[in-house]
């Protein structure tokens, strides 16, 4: 178990939203795709050179930028 | 009521369902963001006649595009009239996400139906959801859609009458929360293992094997839309307009004299004695084949292709494999969307930059897809003049404009003021694009080229006749003519060719058959042609969607651009 962000988790592992790392924007943005604390969430895979996660959140898959990526806090 | 207004989340058949509704034809795909504007229409007649609106998608009532904001902006002019009832649309496969925006609109106290499509698709993959319960909790009618088929849209019609306001309430905090209780009471999941299909699609967008498989697939599509495009020209148009419309114009070229203006209209010149349908310049000649023998063909593939490719889900895909190239460019990965749709007109083209979040986003995306993609109707003149070369004449027009692409979009990322955000979109499911559907969508794309291109070409061609018979053609080469030569090699007879390229920039490129150009010259003029000015389609909605301000910027970067690389390729070829 531990906090650690997106970006750093392995493709294919779950784990819980605990927090993000950012302003009102960006948390409303997360927020509407249903990326909020507390919400379970797929890593599907990470792409080369620091490009887009993809992530499956219930039935949604989403692609999120690599710098946003890191602001989501996820514990694995 | 008055009016409906369909809202959802993008990509949930909102345009599907408006078509269904109305009839009216719009264009739908399978990616967040086809609709950029809304699109209007009705239902019924006489005294029962009712809009319909279709939205743009929007994930939350807090706008983040242009898109999202024109969605926003009729939700609060629908509750200010107070004549409107929303019909909001939920993919039945995402419930939970879509229900936060139905939660949304219930606090607007506007009267509003649910319609839940992809209905079988959800059943399909193991979702079961009680919509009578859902029904009941909400308190507004819900009814189970499929709007592809057309399933559920006569009980959607009926159900409009009992649109309510709803009487759910809840703490807005507590809205997630909210939603999954409702969840949870109307849901069933039926655990199921990854399909094939899906694990096929999985490997699309994993680094290793996407890269591949993106490559391959673009490659197999361009060998696609030329094999369809070359073999419409060779066994149809060609044979049609050689055999069966040429006696036809040679019969009336006798009845009206080759002397006569009349004749330099509509036959246009004799070459040996002939008809040569890109030479003549007659608008029945030269002005039908264009667009009808020439174009279509590649129209009719490019779109085959490019609809297939929106209508699978595999766009958006593509935008995440490629994201990082896009940042070189000061864009994100979904600048794709824009950019493809660019390649068969610069006018859809530009209006689908309002997918991107920020005005430096789209003014960079404007900029760089008028001065750099050349339009299927040019790409496919570009073909037939310089396709005797082959490669040796086609690469270096197309490896030009790619370059060009790269190198201006990397200037204005360093010279262009403000934001660029990164990548946050969903990836829809693969589908099996739907046949009929398709069709329709590519007629609909055909039937706009005719509507709108054929006429400005024959509008083209009499106005060439025209000028070139007044002299002032040959007025305004002598004028430029010796500018174009010193820097681009060309003759002064171009000149008219690049004047008509702010009309039609297909015909333009037919206007250099005619003048026995070098290979060197047609790669000149071709890269000349697509760079300098937009056609004066394209400039309407560059003026409208960048303004005054940035279409006379993006004009400058236009004109420098040209004549630097008109000027190099002149010096290095």
């Amino acid at each position: 178990m531990g906090k650690i962000s997106l970006t750093k988790m392995e493709a294919g592992s779950e784990g819980s939203v605990t927090s993000i790392e950012g302003g009102h924007g960006l948390q409303a943005r997360l927020d509407a795709m249903g990326i909020r604390p507390g919400v379970n969430i797929t890593k599907v895979s990470g792409q080369f050179m620091r490009g887009p996660i993809i992530v499956r959140v219930g039935t949604t898959q989403i692609a999120i930028g690599f710098g946003m990526a890191t602001r989501i806090i996820v514990e694995v | 009521m008055k009016k409906i207004l369909l809202m959802g989340n993008p990509n949930v058949g909102k345009s599907v369902i408006f078509t269904r509704l109305t009839g009216v034809k719009v264009i739908a795909s399978n990616y967040p963001g086809t609709t950029v504007e809304f699109c209007k229409g009705c239902i019924g007649s006489g005294v029962t006649k009712v809009d319909v609106i279709d939205a743009p998608g929007t994930y939350s009532l807090e706008p983040g595009s242009p898109a999202e904001k024109v969605a926003v902006a009729l939700l609060e002019k629908a509750i200010e009239e107070k004549d409107t009832i929303i019909v909001n649309i939920i993919d039945a496969t995402n419930l939970e996400r879509n229900l936060n925006l139905t939660l949304q609109l219930l606090k607007k106290n506007i009267p509003l139906v649910v319609a839940l499509n992809l209905w079988d698709e959800a059943k399909h993959i193991g979702i079961s959801i009680d919509a009578e319960a859902l029904q009941s909790i909400l308190g507004i009618p819900v009814v189970p859609t499929v709007a592809i088929t057309g399933e559920g849209i006569k009980e959607l019609v009926t159900h409009l009458a009992n649109a309510k306001t709803g009487e759910y309430h809840y703490v807005d905090e507590e809205r997630w929360h909210e939603v999954g209780r409702i969840v949870n009471k109307v849901q069933i999941i039926k655990h199921k293992h990854h399909t094939i299909g899906e694990r096929l699609g999985d490997l699309t967008i994993h680094p290793w094997t996407g890269i591949p498989i993106a490559v391959a697939s673009l490659f197999f599509l361009f060998f696609v839309i030329r094999f369809i495009g070359e073999g419409l020209i060779t066994y149809i148009t060609d044979p049609f307009f050689d055999s069966l419309w040429a006696p036809v114009m040679m019969r009336i070229s006798m009845l009206l004299g080759s002397d006569s203006l009349l004749h330099k209209i509509i036959i246009g010149q004799l070459i040996d004695g002939s008809i040569d349908f890109g030479e003549s310049f007659g608008i029945l000649t030269t002005g039908l084949y264009v667009p009808f023998g020439a174009v279509l063909p590649y129209i009719l593939a490019f779109y085959f292709v490019l609809s297939v490719l929106e209508d699978s889900g595999y766009l958006p895909r593509l935008a995440i494999l490629l994201d990082n190239a896009l940042h070189a460019i000061g864009l994100h990965g979904m600048a794709i969307v824009p950019m493809f749709l660019a390649c068969g007109c610069n006018v859809p083209g530009v209006m689908a930059t309002r997918i991107l979040e920020t005005k430096r986003e789209r003014f960079i995306a404007a900029t760089l897809m008028s001065i750099s993609i050349p339009c299927v109707a040019q790409t496919a003149m570009i073909f037939g003049l310089l396709g005797k070369y082959g490669a040796r004449g086609l690469l270096p027009v197309f490896v030009t404009l790619f370059v060009v692409w790269l190198i201006t979009g990397n200037l204005l990322r360093l010279l262009v003021r403000g934001e660029s955000p990164e990548i946050f979109t969903e990836i829809p499911a693969y589908r099996l694009p739907h046949f009929l559907t398709l069709m329709k969508k590519i007629w609909m794309r055909i039937y706009s080229f005719l509507r709108e291109a054929v006429p400005f070409v024959l509008l083209g061609v009499l106005i060439v006749n025209l000028l070139y018979t007044l002299g002032v053609v040959n007025a305004a080469g002598r004028a430029i003519g010796p500018l174009t030569t010193w820097l681009f090699g060309l003759p002064f007879e171009a000149v008219g060719a690049l004047l008509m390229g702010f009309l039609r920039k297909d015909l333009a490129v037919g206007m250099l058959a005619p003048l026995g150009l070098t290979m060197k010259q047609l790669i000149i003029a071709s890269v000349v042609l697509t760079m300098s000015f937009p056609c004066i389609a394209t400039f309407v909605v560059l003026l409208r969607e960048l303004g005054i301000a940035g279409m006379i910027k993006a004009g400058a970067i236009m004109l420098c651009a040209t004549l630097l690389v008109g000027g190099t390729l002149n010096l290095i070829l």
